[in-house]
Protein backbone atom coordinates (compact mmCIF):
# COMPACT_ATOMS: atom_id res chain seq x y z
CA UNK A 1 0.00 0.00 0.00
CA UNK A 2 1.63 3.90 -0.81
CA UNK A 3 0.63 5.91 1.62
CA UNK A 4 2.17 8.57 0.16
CA UNK A 5 0.22 11.52 -1.69
CA UNK A 6 1.34 12.30 -4.73
CA UNK A 7 -0.10 15.43 -7.16
CA UNK A 8 2.07 14.50 -9.80
CA UNK A 9 -0.04 12.26 -12.07
CA UNK A 10 -3.14 14.58 -11.05
CA UNK A 11 -1.33 18.11 -11.69
CA UNK A 12 -0.79 16.93 -15.47
CA UNK A 13 -3.95 16.51 -16.17
CA UNK A 14 -4.51 20.24 -15.80
CA UNK A 15 -5.78 20.74 -19.43
CA UNK A 16 -9.01 18.43 -18.11
CA UNK A 17 -9.26 20.03 -15.05
CA UNK A 18 -9.51 23.22 -16.77
CA UNK A 19 -12.04 21.79 -19.37
CA UNK A 20 -14.59 20.65 -16.35
CA UNK A 21 -14.17 23.87 -14.27
CA UNK A 22 -14.73 25.26 -17.82
CA UNK A 23 -17.82 22.89 -18.29
CA UNK A 24 -19.29 23.57 -14.60
CA UNK A 25 -19.22 27.32 -14.94
CA UNK A 26 -21.10 27.04 -18.10
CA UNK A 27 -23.99 24.46 -16.43
CA UNK A 28 -24.33 26.27 -13.53
CA UNK A 29 -24.38 30.10 -15.14
CA UNK A 30 -26.81 28.69 -17.51
CA UNK A 31 -29.25 27.19 -14.82
CA UNK A 32 -28.76 30.61 -12.32
CA UNK A 33 -30.09 32.36 -15.54
CA UNK A 34 -32.80 30.28 -16.41
CA UNK A 35 -33.55 29.69 -12.74
CA UNK A 36 -33.92 32.87 -12.42
CA UNK A 37 -35.77 33.93 -14.78
CA UNK A 38 -38.18 30.75 -13.57
CA UNK A 39 -38.04 32.16 -10.05
CA UNK A 40 -39.19 35.72 -11.43
CA UNK A 41 -42.09 34.55 -13.45
CA UNK A 42 -42.65 32.77 -10.80
CA UNK A 43 -43.32 34.50 -7.64
CA UNK A 44 -45.16 37.27 -9.89
CA UNK A 45 -47.52 34.19 -10.96
CA UNK A 46 -47.78 33.06 -7.45
CA UNK A 47 -48.41 36.53 -5.83
CA UNK A 48 -50.66 38.62 -8.46
CA UNK A 49 -51.67 35.55 -10.65
CA UNK A 50 -55.30 33.57 -10.78
CA UNK A 51 -56.20 31.65 -7.55
CA UNK A 52 -55.38 28.73 -9.85
CA UNK A 53 -52.21 29.80 -11.37
CA UNK A 54 -50.86 30.56 -7.79
CA UNK A 55 -51.52 26.92 -6.53
CA UNK A 56 -50.24 25.25 -9.52
CA UNK A 57 -47.08 27.56 -8.46
CA UNK A 58 -47.21 26.40 -4.93
CA UNK A 59 -47.38 22.76 -5.88
CA UNK A 60 -44.17 23.00 -8.12
CA UNK A 61 -42.28 24.96 -5.34
CA UNK A 62 -43.19 22.40 -3.19
CA UNK A 63 -42.89 19.57 -5.12
CA UNK A 64 -39.17 20.50 -6.14
CA UNK A 65 -38.32 21.63 -2.91
CA UNK A 66 -39.07 18.10 -0.91
CA UNK A 67 -37.38 16.29 -3.52
CA UNK A 68 -33.31 15.34 -4.26
CA UNK A 69 -32.26 16.94 -6.89
CA UNK A 70 -31.23 13.90 -8.08
CA UNK A 71 -34.50 12.12 -8.84
CA UNK A 72 -35.53 15.42 -10.56
CA UNK A 73 -32.07 15.08 -12.84
CA UNK A 74 -32.77 11.28 -13.62
CA UNK A 75 -36.55 11.89 -14.01
CA UNK A 76 -35.77 15.11 -17.04
CA UNK A 77 -32.89 12.46 -18.36
CA UNK A 78 -34.87 9.47 -18.57
CA UNK A 79 -38.72 10.79 -18.97
CA UNK A 80 -38.19 13.59 -22.10
CA UNK A 81 -36.77 11.15 -24.65
CA UNK A 82 -40.64 9.10 -24.13
CA UNK A 83 -42.39 12.67 -25.05
CA UNK A 84 -40.02 13.18 -28.55
CA UNK A 85 -37.18 15.21 -26.53
CA UNK A 86 -33.70 14.03 -27.42
CA UNK A 87 -32.02 16.03 -24.61
CA UNK A 88 -27.84 15.78 -24.62
CA UNK A 89 -26.47 14.88 -21.08
CA UNK A 90 -25.74 18.30 -20.29
CA UNK A 91 -28.95 19.75 -21.77
CA UNK A 92 -30.64 17.99 -19.34
CA UNK A 93 -28.74 18.53 -16.52
CA UNK A 94 -29.28 22.30 -17.64
CA UNK A 95 -32.95 21.78 -17.63
CA UNK A 96 -32.59 20.25 -14.59
CA UNK A 97 -30.98 22.39 -12.57
CA UNK A 98 -32.88 25.18 -14.03
CA UNK A 99 -36.22 24.01 -12.50
CA UNK A 100 -34.76 23.32 -9.25
CA UNK A 101 -33.39 26.48 -8.92
CA UNK A 102 -36.30 28.06 -10.28
CA UNK A 103 -38.40 26.68 -7.49
CA UNK A 104 -36.19 28.05 -4.69
CA UNK A 105 -35.91 31.39 -6.47
CA UNK A 106 -39.46 31.61 -6.40
CA UNK A 107 -39.83 31.13 -2.77
CA UNK A 108 -37.27 33.17 -1.63
CA UNK A 109 -38.08 36.08 -4.04
CA UNK A 110 -42.33 35.70 -3.08
CA UNK A 111 -40.73 36.15 0.70
CA UNK A 112 -39.79 39.31 -1.03
CA UNK A 113 -43.00 40.33 -2.31
CA UNK A 114 -44.86 39.30 0.71
CA UNK A 115 -42.73 42.18 2.74
CA UNK A 116 -43.77 45.26 0.51
CA UNK A 117 -45.58 47.18 2.35
CA UNK A 118 -49.45 47.08 0.48
CA UNK A 119 -49.29 51.14 0.75
CA UNK A 120 -46.63 51.19 -1.76
CA UNK A 121 -48.60 49.52 -4.20
CA UNK A 122 -51.62 51.73 -3.37
CA UNK A 123 -48.98 54.58 -3.82
CA UNK A 124 -48.27 53.56 -7.10
CA UNK A 125 -51.79 53.12 -8.39
CA UNK A 126 -52.67 56.36 -6.89
CA UNK A 127 -50.00 57.80 -9.13
CA UNK A 128 -51.61 55.77 -12.00
CA UNK A 129 -48.46 53.64 -12.80
CA UNK A 130 -49.40 50.71 -14.84
CA UNK A 131 -49.67 47.41 -13.54
CA UNK A 132 -46.86 46.12 -15.16
CA UNK A 133 -45.11 49.18 -13.78
CA UNK A 134 -46.11 48.85 -10.82
CA UNK A 135 -44.89 45.28 -10.61
CA UNK A 136 -41.94 45.31 -12.43
CA UNK A 137 -40.68 49.03 -10.27
CA UNK A 138 -42.68 49.12 -7.09
CA UNK A 139 -42.75 45.48 -6.34
CA UNK A 140 -40.05 43.22 -8.11
CA UNK A 141 -37.02 45.70 -7.59
CA UNK A 142 -37.23 46.51 -4.33
CA UNK A 143 -38.38 42.56 -3.50
CA UNK A 144 -35.05 41.89 -5.57
CA UNK A 145 -32.94 43.84 -3.60
CA UNK A 146 -33.96 43.17 0.18
CA UNK A 147 -33.71 39.03 -0.72
CA UNK A 148 -30.56 39.23 -2.72
CA UNK A 149 -28.19 38.09 -0.19
CA UNK A 150 -30.51 34.41 -0.18
CA UNK A 151 -30.46 35.15 -3.40
CA UNK A 152 -26.72 34.49 -3.60
CA UNK A 153 -26.67 31.84 -1.34
CA UNK A 154 -29.06 29.79 -3.42
CA UNK A 155 -26.66 30.44 -6.27
CA UNK A 156 -24.00 29.33 -4.55
CA UNK A 157 -25.16 26.12 -3.60
CA UNK A 158 -26.59 26.03 -7.28
CA UNK A 159 -22.68 25.95 -8.04
CA UNK A 160 -22.12 22.74 -6.08
CA UNK A 161 -25.34 20.97 -6.58
CA UNK A 162 -23.60 21.12 -10.48
CA UNK A 163 -21.05 18.52 -9.00
CA UNK A 164 -23.70 15.55 -8.90
CA UNK A 165 -24.66 16.00 -12.91
CA UNK A 166 -22.05 13.55 -13.53
CA UNK A 167 -24.57 11.06 -12.37
CA UNK A 168 -26.29 11.15 -15.76
CA UNK A 169 -23.07 11.32 -17.52
CA UNK A 170 -22.83 15.23 -18.26
CA UNK A 171 -19.25 16.60 -18.36
CA UNK A 172 -18.04 18.60 -16.04
CA UNK A 173 -15.51 18.70 -12.90
CA UNK A 174 -16.61 16.44 -10.51
CA UNK A 175 -17.30 13.98 -14.21
CA UNK A 176 -13.43 14.68 -15.25
CA UNK A 177 -12.48 13.80 -11.62
CA UNK A 178 -13.84 10.86 -11.96
CA UNK A 179 -12.18 9.39 -15.31
CA UNK A 180 -9.04 10.82 -13.91
CA UNK A 181 -9.17 8.50 -10.86
CA UNK A 182 -9.78 5.95 -13.40
CA UNK A 183 -7.13 6.45 -15.31
CA UNK A 184 -4.43 7.49 -12.45
CA UNK A 185 -5.45 5.57 -9.45
CA UNK A 186 -4.65 8.88 -7.85
CA UNK A 187 -8.34 8.92 -6.12
CA UNK A 188 -7.70 11.01 -2.85
CA UNK A 189 -5.25 13.28 -4.55
CA UNK A 190 -7.71 14.17 -7.26
CA UNK A 191 -10.68 14.61 -4.90
CA UNK A 192 -8.27 16.93 -2.78
CA UNK A 193 -7.31 19.30 -6.09
CA UNK A 194 -10.96 18.90 -7.55
CA UNK A 195 -12.51 19.91 -3.68
CA UNK A 196 -9.78 22.76 -3.74
CA UNK A 197 -10.91 24.11 -7.16
CA UNK A 198 -14.49 23.83 -5.87
CA UNK A 199 -13.64 26.05 -2.86
CA UNK A 200 -11.64 28.72 -5.14
CA UNK A 201 -15.00 28.80 -7.16
CA UNK A 202 -16.85 29.16 -4.81
CA UNK A 203 -14.95 32.32 -2.89
CA UNK A 204 -14.61 34.00 -6.28
CA UNK A 205 -18.48 33.57 -6.89
CA UNK A 206 -19.52 34.87 -3.70
CA UNK A 207 -17.96 38.14 -4.40
CA UNK A 208 -18.82 38.03 -8.18
CA UNK A 209 -22.26 37.72 -6.67
CA UNK A 210 -21.42 40.76 -3.72
CA UNK A 211 -20.31 43.17 -6.57
CA UNK A 212 -23.07 42.65 -8.72
CA UNK A 213 -25.82 43.22 -5.89
CA UNK A 214 -23.84 46.56 -5.10
CA UNK A 215 -23.83 47.37 -8.93
CA UNK A 216 -27.64 46.66 -9.36
CA UNK A 217 -28.95 48.00 -6.08
CA UNK A 218 -26.39 50.79 -5.49
CA UNK A 219 -29.33 53.72 -5.27
CA UNK A 220 -30.45 54.28 -1.81
CA UNK A 221 -33.88 53.06 -0.57
CA UNK B 1 -38.50 -3.51 -24.78
CA UNK B 2 -38.58 -3.94 -20.91
CA UNK B 3 -37.49 -6.87 -18.97
CA UNK B 4 -40.47 -6.67 -16.54
CA UNK B 5 -43.56 -4.19 -15.81
CA UNK B 6 -43.49 -1.66 -12.69
CA UNK B 7 -45.80 -3.45 -10.27
CA UNK B 8 -46.17 -4.32 -6.70
CA UNK B 9 -42.86 -6.37 -6.18
CA UNK B 10 -40.98 -3.27 -7.78
CA UNK B 11 -43.43 -0.86 -5.40
CA UNK B 12 -42.08 -3.02 -2.63
CA UNK B 13 -38.65 -2.93 -3.45
CA UNK B 14 -38.18 0.74 -3.38
CA UNK B 15 -40.51 1.02 -0.37
CA UNK B 16 -37.48 -1.19 1.11
CA UNK B 17 -34.95 0.50 0.05
CA UNK B 18 -36.23 3.64 1.85
CA UNK B 19 -35.30 2.08 4.88
CA UNK B 20 -31.87 2.75 4.24
CA UNK B 21 -32.98 6.38 3.26
CA UNK B 22 -34.14 6.96 6.49
CA UNK B 23 -31.67 5.07 8.44
CA UNK B 24 -28.95 7.20 6.92
CA UNK B 25 -31.05 10.41 7.48
CA UNK B 26 -31.21 9.42 11.21
CA UNK B 27 -27.24 8.93 11.25
CA UNK B 28 -26.69 12.10 9.27
CA UNK B 29 -29.00 14.08 11.82
CA UNK B 30 -27.55 12.58 15.28
CA UNK B 31 -24.26 12.64 14.21
CA UNK B 32 -24.38 16.15 12.32
CA UNK B 33 -26.43 17.38 15.65
CA UNK B 34 -23.50 16.55 18.01
CA UNK B 35 -20.77 17.78 15.86
CA UNK B 36 -22.71 20.74 15.31
CA UNK B 37 -23.47 21.64 18.99
CA UNK B 38 -19.53 21.23 19.82
CA UNK B 39 -18.52 23.43 17.06
CA UNK B 40 -20.81 26.46 17.89
CA UNK B 41 -20.22 26.08 20.96
CA UNK B 42 -16.32 26.25 19.88
CA UNK B 43 -16.98 29.09 17.58
CA UNK B 44 -18.56 31.41 20.53
CA UNK B 45 -15.80 30.48 22.93
CA UNK B 46 -13.21 32.32 24.06
CA UNK B 47 -9.92 30.28 22.85
CA UNK B 48 -9.17 32.34 19.41
CA UNK B 49 -7.10 29.86 17.72
CA UNK B 50 -9.96 27.16 18.64
CA UNK B 51 -12.75 29.82 17.13
CA UNK B 52 -10.38 29.76 13.85
CA UNK B 53 -10.38 26.28 13.81
CA UNK B 54 -13.69 25.72 14.05
CA UNK B 55 -13.85 28.46 11.04
CA UNK B 56 -11.70 26.44 9.03
CA UNK B 57 -13.61 22.86 9.25
CA UNK B 58 -17.10 25.16 8.67
CA UNK B 59 -16.18 26.74 5.95
CA UNK B 60 -14.42 23.77 4.04
CA UNK B 61 -17.84 21.77 4.77
CA UNK B 62 -20.15 24.74 3.45
CA UNK B 63 -17.96 26.07 0.51
CA UNK B 64 -16.77 22.48 -1.53
CA UNK B 65 -20.11 20.13 -2.98
CA UNK B 66 -20.82 16.83 -0.51
CA UNK B 67 -20.46 14.94 -3.54
CA UNK B 68 -16.79 15.28 -3.18
CA UNK B 69 -16.73 15.34 0.48
CA UNK B 70 -18.29 11.72 0.22
CA UNK B 71 -15.75 10.84 -2.69
CA UNK B 72 -12.91 11.70 -0.13
CA UNK B 73 -14.31 10.23 2.62
CA UNK B 74 -14.66 6.62 0.37
CA UNK B 75 -11.58 6.55 -1.42
CA UNK B 76 -9.60 8.06 1.84
CA UNK B 77 -10.66 5.23 3.99
CA UNK B 78 -8.18 3.11 1.75
CA UNK B 79 -5.25 5.54 1.95
CA UNK B 80 -5.43 5.28 6.11
CA UNK B 81 -5.82 0.98 5.43
CA UNK B 82 -9.41 0.43 5.76
CA UNK B 83 -11.15 -1.11 3.23
CA UNK B 84 -13.42 1.38 1.50
CA UNK B 85 -17.14 1.05 2.79
CA UNK B 86 -20.08 3.35 1.15
CA UNK B 87 -21.93 2.88 4.71
CA UNK B 88 -19.05 4.02 6.78
CA UNK B 89 -18.04 6.88 4.16
CA UNK B 90 -21.93 8.18 4.05
CA UNK B 91 -22.01 8.29 7.95
CA UNK B 92 -18.92 9.91 8.07
CA UNK B 93 -19.80 12.89 5.56
CA UNK B 94 -23.21 13.19 6.52
CA UNK B 95 -22.55 13.53 9.63
CA UNK B 96 -19.14 15.84 9.15
CA UNK B 97 -21.03 18.16 6.61
CA UNK B 98 -23.79 18.33 8.54
CA UNK B 99 -22.28 19.36 11.56
CA UNK B 100 -20.69 22.24 9.71
CA UNK B 101 -24.43 23.56 8.77
CA UNK B 102 -25.85 22.71 12.19
CA UNK B 103 -22.54 24.60 13.58
CA UNK B 104 -23.87 27.41 11.91
CA UNK B 105 -27.44 27.32 12.90
CA UNK B 106 -26.61 26.79 16.45
CA UNK B 107 -24.08 29.90 16.54
CA UNK B 108 -26.36 31.86 14.89
CA UNK B 109 -29.18 31.11 17.48
CA UNK B 110 -26.47 31.27 20.47
CA UNK B 111 -25.29 34.65 18.88
CA UNK B 112 -28.71 36.07 19.15
CA UNK B 113 -29.25 35.95 23.17
CA UNK B 114 -28.35 39.40 24.15
CA UNK B 115 -24.58 39.80 25.95
CA UNK B 116 -26.09 40.70 29.30
CA UNK B 117 -27.13 37.12 29.39
CA UNK B 118 -23.85 36.33 29.14
CA UNK B 119 -22.46 38.68 31.61
CA UNK B 120 -25.15 38.04 34.56
CA UNK B 121 -23.85 34.55 34.34
CA UNK B 122 -20.60 35.73 34.84
CA UNK B 123 -21.52 37.66 37.59
CA UNK B 124 -23.22 34.60 39.09
CA UNK B 125 -19.87 32.78 38.59
CA UNK B 126 -20.56 30.69 35.39
CA UNK B 127 -17.60 29.35 33.49
CA UNK B 128 -18.34 29.15 29.85
CA UNK B 129 -19.80 25.63 29.57
CA UNK B 130 -22.04 25.96 32.18
CA UNK B 131 -23.45 29.49 30.96
CA UNK B 132 -23.77 28.00 27.87
CA UNK B 133 -25.62 24.86 29.08
CA UNK B 134 -27.57 26.37 31.39
CA UNK B 135 -28.18 29.68 30.39
CA UNK B 136 -27.84 30.20 26.69
CA UNK B 137 -28.87 27.17 24.98
CA UNK B 138 -32.04 26.85 26.80
CA UNK B 139 -32.92 30.13 25.60
CA UNK B 140 -31.68 29.80 21.90
CA UNK B 141 -33.55 26.07 21.55
CA UNK B 142 -36.54 28.23 20.79
CA UNK B 143 -34.50 29.90 17.74
CA UNK B 144 -32.71 26.86 16.33
CA UNK B 145 -35.55 24.37 16.69
CA UNK B 146 -37.22 25.99 13.38
CA UNK B 147 -33.90 25.73 11.05
CA UNK B 148 -32.96 22.02 12.20
CA UNK B 149 -36.40 20.72 11.55
CA UNK B 150 -35.26 22.41 8.27
CA UNK B 151 -32.40 21.19 7.80
CA UNK B 152 -33.38 17.50 8.68
CA UNK B 153 -35.19 17.84 4.60
CA UNK B 154 -32.08 18.54 3.05
CA UNK B 155 -30.37 15.32 5.06
CA UNK B 156 -33.06 13.18 4.11
CA UNK B 157 -32.66 14.67 0.21
CA UNK B 158 -28.94 14.76 0.40
CA UNK B 159 -28.48 10.77 1.44
CA UNK B 160 -29.90 10.38 -2.00
CA UNK B 161 -26.10 10.96 -3.46
CA UNK B 162 -24.60 8.24 -1.47
CA UNK B 163 -26.25 6.13 -4.26
CA UNK B 164 -23.31 7.37 -6.31
CA UNK B 165 -20.69 5.47 -4.57
CA UNK B 166 -22.54 2.33 -4.26
CA UNK B 167 -25.16 2.58 -1.32
CA UNK B 168 -28.16 0.72 -2.23
CA UNK B 169 -30.57 3.45 -1.01
CA UNK B 170 -33.71 4.63 -2.21
CA UNK B 171 -32.35 6.50 -5.45
CA UNK B 172 -30.15 4.05 -6.19
CA UNK B 173 -32.97 1.22 -5.97
CA UNK B 174 -34.95 3.49 -8.16
CA UNK B 175 -31.91 3.42 -10.94
CA UNK B 176 -31.92 -0.43 -10.45
CA UNK B 177 -35.74 -0.43 -10.91
CA UNK B 178 -35.43 1.72 -13.57
CA UNK B 179 -33.05 -0.43 -15.95
CA UNK B 180 -35.17 -3.33 -16.07
CA UNK B 181 -38.57 -1.92 -16.61
CA UNK B 182 -37.58 1.42 -18.29
CA UNK B 183 -40.67 3.06 -17.18
CA UNK B 184 -38.96 6.27 -16.48
CA UNK B 185 -41.65 8.20 -15.65
CA UNK B 186 -43.08 5.58 -13.48
CA UNK B 187 -40.21 4.71 -11.15
CA UNK B 188 -38.79 7.92 -10.71
CA UNK B 189 -42.78 9.87 -9.96
CA UNK B 190 -42.90 6.86 -7.32
CA UNK B 191 -39.60 7.12 -5.91
CA UNK B 192 -40.16 11.65 -6.06
CA UNK B 193 -43.42 10.79 -4.19
CA UNK B 194 -41.49 8.52 -1.42
CA UNK B 195 -39.49 11.65 -0.91
CA UNK B 196 -41.80 13.75 -0.94
CA UNK B 197 -44.02 12.07 1.75
CA UNK B 198 -40.55 11.73 3.94
CA UNK B 199 -39.53 15.51 3.54
CA UNK B 200 -43.16 17.47 3.06
CA UNK B 201 -44.40 16.72 6.58
CA UNK B 202 -40.98 18.29 7.91
CA UNK B 203 -41.07 20.88 5.67
CA UNK B 204 -44.61 21.90 7.21
CA UNK B 205 -43.56 21.01 10.68
CA UNK B 206 -40.35 23.66 10.23
CA UNK B 207 -42.72 26.26 8.67
CA UNK B 208 -45.38 25.78 11.83
CA UNK B 209 -42.23 26.27 14.31
CA UNK B 210 -40.80 29.38 12.96
CA UNK B 211 -44.41 30.82 12.87
CA UNK B 212 -44.92 29.67 16.29
CA UNK B 213 -41.79 31.10 17.87
CA UNK B 214 -41.67 34.13 15.94
CA UNK B 215 -44.52 35.05 17.50
CA UNK B 216 -43.83 36.19 21.73
CA UNK B 217 -39.99 37.04 21.13
CA UNK B 218 -38.00 39.96 19.41
CA UNK B 219 -34.75 37.53 18.66
CA UNK B 220 -34.03 36.87 15.39
CA UNK B 221 -31.22 35.04 14.47
CA UNK B 222 -29.05 37.47 12.15
CA UNK B 223 -28.76 35.74 8.98
CA UNK B 224 -30.86 32.29 8.39
CA UNK B 225 -28.65 30.87 5.52
CA UNK B 226 -30.13 29.49 2.64
CA UNK B 227 -30.15 25.34 2.38
CA UNK B 228 -30.39 23.50 -0.45
CA UNK B 229 -27.43 21.45 -1.12
CA UNK B 230 -28.41 19.06 -3.65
Amino acid sequence: MQTALQFGPVLVHLDLLLRGLEKTIQLAALSILFGTLIGILGAVGRSFGPRFLSWLIACYVELIRNTPLLIQLYFVFFSLPLFGFKLSSNTAAIVALSIHLGAYATEILRAGIEAIPEGQIEAAKSLGLSRYRIIRHVVLVPAARAVYPSLSAQFILQIMGTSIVGAIAAEELTAVANNLVMQTFRSFEVYIVIALIYFVLVQAASLLFAGIGKLMFRWKV
Amino acid sequence: MSLRDFGPNELMFLLLATRWTVLLALVGFAGGGLIGLIVAAIRVAPARPLRWLAAAYIQFFMGTPILIQLFMAYYGSSLLGYRPDPWVAAAVTFSLNGGAFFGEIFRGAIEAIPKGQWEASTALGFRFVRTLRLVIIPQAVRLMLPPTVGFMVQIVKTTSIASLIGLTELARAATQVNTVTFQPVMVFGTVSLIYFALCWPLSLYAGYLERRFASGTTLKIEAPLAVSAV
